[in-house]
């Protein structure tokens, strides 16, 4: 599609593969679908240090080359160059969690042996620390035989190091490659994994984690399910009352609109038309945007912190009964906010009779364009009083329409399940991630000037050069310009290597100085096993 | 001990697993979960409001949630892990 090298991250769900694929391509994405299946295709645009443009794509997150749902099937045959409309991606970015290492590195070995020009981003490297784990990075780069660079997506941290990497891969040329799936058998590769997470770990303390304490009142088999239905409650109360002062706001817009078009136009087609088919139209919509921007925040919220997965176990034994499993309750959820991206999610549910089900009942579930005729109605045929302390009896009518929704959409299921989809459910088999806080967009904690990619920040005060062109020393309150600065200043070796004119021999060996990295598939042909790199001596 | 009546939050470590009572399509996604004979397991959390709901449990250093089926599959001994298994790592 690109004449671009193509590069794609690979790695299990929750290695923060998507914080990252955000990190480095920022606001240049590009959505689409593979084609003939509902598994969305993320790519986006990334410049490397030496200003070479490359397209990332960011595959579903899978947990071995072995595929068990449609979009683990794209993961496999995009690695493998199989994947229709695709060509063989010229290196892959690896993203392994650094707190679950031993697992995660089973995977990446897999992908390593396929024999593509690898680096290996040690990702999350900041929760494996507060979980109490001390890790080398040049260790493990040593034993996997690619470079391994340690960063943070969320905090944008080794980004620089990690396109170094990249760069160096791509310029080292391709090559041998074998794009086929090794025959190597999956205890073999376990073992390995193993081994490799036991020497990479440099230090271990069992540590009680927060998500620990967290899931202990969350998970309750009482407690966890009263907090899901109050959570859900605050949820659709809030979007009644916190959407009416900006819809109000709106729907004075649409009618000032509206009198503005009585006034300018002669009456006549075009006069109508405007007013009745475009304001009249797009304007009783427009009002109900405020309700659907805070539905979508709220699911949102709760699959960015990781509840998600809490609401899904707790409501895994009452899914049960319709034969469907927890899994289905996010796409079902996601529905309330759309039944599309409902019905995409459920890419996800690798049994194919669990997945129809659940795409044939998550149309009943309220979306939210549905939102405005429930408002309409509510507010239509329902006193706006209060029936006790905070509970509106519009709010508690939306609630009620809502259950309504939803066992009606169990009752389908269930009725589903005795014809259509008849057999044998799946189960409920599924990680629970640790809680995280949310981060708008991954990048809140860096001034406006520093979430640009550095070649464009360097492009607009400091050309390549050291000093700032607009006047070193006479602006010294240059924001832009120091937020750059410190950033360039953390890739000491980058710069000394650049003045003394040899950039091209760059290799990125900083980030807390626990990563001497080598880049380059050649790196595996190179003795380092004594430490030093043979490249770096001569 | 079957995984299903390994008391809360006491550790353990997998003796066996029954391969053949599991499909193979969950049976490799327990694999993939870190599931194998010698890792580390504890029991966290049980779900479901009248029982009958899923369990779940930290293995090595992730946690998994599973139904009582693959639960009930799952032959478990209480301590640590021993050294000379391959599965022991947060022991």
């Amino acid at each position: 599609m690109s004449s671009f090298p193509l590069v794609a991250l690979v790695g299990n769900p929750n290695a923060g593969k998507s914080a990252l694929f955000n990190a480095l391509t920022g606001a240049r994405q590009k959505l689409g679908n593979y084609p003939g299946v509902t598994v969305e295709r993320k790519a986006g645009r990334l410049s490397l240090p030496d200003g070479r443009p490359v397209e990332l794509v960011d595959l579903p997150g899978t947990y071995s080359l072995a595929p068990t749902s449609p979009d683990e099937q794209v993961t496999r045959d995009f690695v493998l160059g199989k994947q229709q409309g695709e060509k063989l991606p010229d290196a892959l970015v690896i993203v392994v969690d650094a707190s679950n290492l031993d697992n995660h590195l089973r995977f990446a070995l897999e992908l390593i042996g396929l024999g593509l020009p690898t680096v290996v981003a040690l990702n999350m490297v900041d929760l494996a620390t507060r979980d109490g784990l001390e890790l080398d990075a040049r260790i493990l780069s040593m034993e996997l035989g690619v470079p391994v660079i340690p960063t943070v997506a969320v905090r944008k941290r080794g980004l620089d190091d990690l396109k170094a990497a990249l760069e160096t891969l791509l310029s080292s040329g391709a090559t041998e490659i074998r794009p086929s799936a090794p025959p190597v058998s999956f205890e073999v590769v376990r073992k390995e994994a193993r081994r490799i997470a036991r020497i990479a770990i440099m230090r271990e303390t069992a540590s009680r984690r927060l998500t620990g304490a967290v899931d202990r009142v969350l998970l309750h088999p009482v407690a966890g399910f009263v907090i899901l239905l109050a959570l859900l409650f605050v949820m659709f109360q809030a979007v009644f009352s916190w959407a009416g002062p900006p819809a109000d706001l709106l729907e004075g817009w649409v009618l000032a609109l509206g009198a503005f078009i009585t006034n300018t136009l002669p009456p006549g087609i075009v006069h109508d038309f405007l007013l009745q088919g475009v304001v009249g139209g797009v304007g009783a919509v427009v009002v109900f945007l405020p309700q659907i921007l805070i539905l979508f925040f709220f699911i949102l919220m709760l699959e960015a912190t990781g509840y998600m997965a809490r609401a899904a176990f707790i409501m895994d034994a009452l899914m049960a009964r319709v034969g469907l499993s927890g899994r289905a309750f996010i796409p079902l959820l996601s529905s309330f906010a759309c039944a599309v991206p409902g019905i995409m999610a459920t890419r996800t549910i690798s049994d194919p009779k669990d997945r129809l089900t659940t795409i044939l009942i998550a149309p009943l579930m309220t979306c939210s364009a549905r939102l405005p005729v429930y408002g309409l109605i509510i507010a239509a045929f329902i006193p706006a009083r209060s029936v006790g302390p905070g509970i509106g009896l519009q709010g508690l009518v939306m609630f009620l329409l809502y259950v309504a929704g939803i066992v009606g959409a169990m009752l389908a299921a269930w009725a589903l399940r005795l014809t259509v989809t008849k057999g044998q459910s799946s189960g409920f088999l599924m990680e629970m991630p640790k809680y995280q806080l949310p981060r708008a967009a991954g990048h809140t904690d860096r001034p406006v000037a520093a979430r640009r990619d550095l070649p464009e920040a360097r492009g607009h005060h400091h050309s390549g050069d050291q000093h700032c062109p607009v006047g070193a020393g006479q602006l010294p309150a240059c924001a832009r310009w120091r937020t750059a600065k410190r950033i360039f200043n953390r890739g000491a070796d980058r710069r000394r290597h650049q003045r003394a004119g040899r950039a091209d021999r760059f290799q990125p060996r900083h980030f807390a100085g626990t990563a001497a990295v080598h880049g380059g598939a050649r790196s595996r042909r190179v003795g380092h096993r004594d430490g030093v790199c043979d490249r770096c001596r001569g | 001990m079957r995984l299903l009546s390994l008391p809360l939050r006491s550790p353990a470590y997998i003796d066996t697993v029954d391969w053949d009572a599991l499909s193979p399509s969950e049976g490799q996604r327990l694999r993939e979960f870190g599931v194998c004979e010698g890792a580390s397991i504890e029991a966290l959390h049980r779900g479901g409001l009248l029982g009958g709901g899923p369990i779940a449990c930290r293995v090595g250093r992730m946690t998994v949630a599973m139904r009582r089926s693959h639960a009930a599959a799952i032959e478990v001994r209480t301590g640590p892990a021993p050294d000379d298994l391959p599965g022991n790592l947060a022991a």
